[in-house]
């Protein structure tokens, strides 16, 4: 039942990913702690999963004519030192520290898709 | 030079919270860059996706990935992403994006007070 549901959100994060251009790990990792991982192996196994979410995304948004390759590569490149940094800060955080600064992305995120929408309402 | 200081809010924020990074850099190519919304999601699951390689090396190195439970949620969400991306080229998301932010906000609340 546990893993039913983790594939039923695994679905739901690839639809977030595909519509809003993320890469699924706002939903990965909270259900990723539900199947009983820590906050920690949550997050490095999220970022793996969101390798062929996003894969997938790029394929089908390429075939759109919408993705701009050098800035994304810009972005991707100036990313990986910062990335690094970030994992590094992540194993050395508390827990609960960790899993409390999450819940706080998260509903940022859910307040900037919901600003989205309404931005872009009829 | 604006790609690059995007790069490095998101690369940051991608690996400490094992998200994708999109939720940093989307916002900024709407607000920073101006980029229509189809142009921006679609270009930050490009960037994600060097962003994620370089966040699953490191934790890789540290011994915190688990590949079983990757696939167990990959693999769905790589189907989901197929359509989510359809869905966007054709139809209005809204009341769809609203229900996504009320799952994430209530998400949010539940890891708070746990």
């Amino acid at each position: 039942m546990t893993y039913l549901l983790a594939v039923v959100l695994g679905i739901v994060a690839g639809l977030l990913a595909g519509m809003f251009g993320v890469g699924g790990g706002i939903l990965f990792v909270p259900t990723l702690t539900y199947v009983g991982l820590s906050q920690l192996h949550a997050e490095a196994t999220s970022l793996l999963a969101i390798i062929p979410t996003v894969l997938v995304g790029i394929w089908r948004h390429h075939s759109y004519g919408n993705v701009r390759w050098k800035p994304a590569l810009a972005i991707g490149i100036a990313s990986i030192g910062a990335a690094v940094g970030g994992a590094q800060v992540a194993v050395s955080l508390p827990e609960s520290t960790l899993r409390r600064l999450f819940a706080v992305l998260l509903l940022l995120t859910a307040a900037q898709i919901a600003w989205r929408a309404w931005r872009s309402r009829p | 030079m604006a790609y690059i200081l995007i790069g490095l809010v998101a690369g940051f924020f991608s690996a400490l919270f094992g998200v994708g990074g999109g939720v940093v850099i989307v916002p900024l190519l709407l607000l920073a860059v101006k980029w229509d919304i189809r142009v921006a999601t679609a270009t930050s699951l490009a960037a994600i996706l060097i962003t994620a390689v370089a966040g699953v090396v490191t934790y890789v190195v540290h011994g915190q990935v688990r590949p079983t439970y990757a696939l167990l949620l990959g693999v769905p969400a790589a189907i989901g992403s197929y359509y989510g991306s359809s869905l966007q080229q054709r139809v209005n998301t809204n009341t769809l994006s609203f229900l996504f932010a009320a799952l994430l906000a209530a998400i949010g609340i539940e890891m708070l007070v746990r």
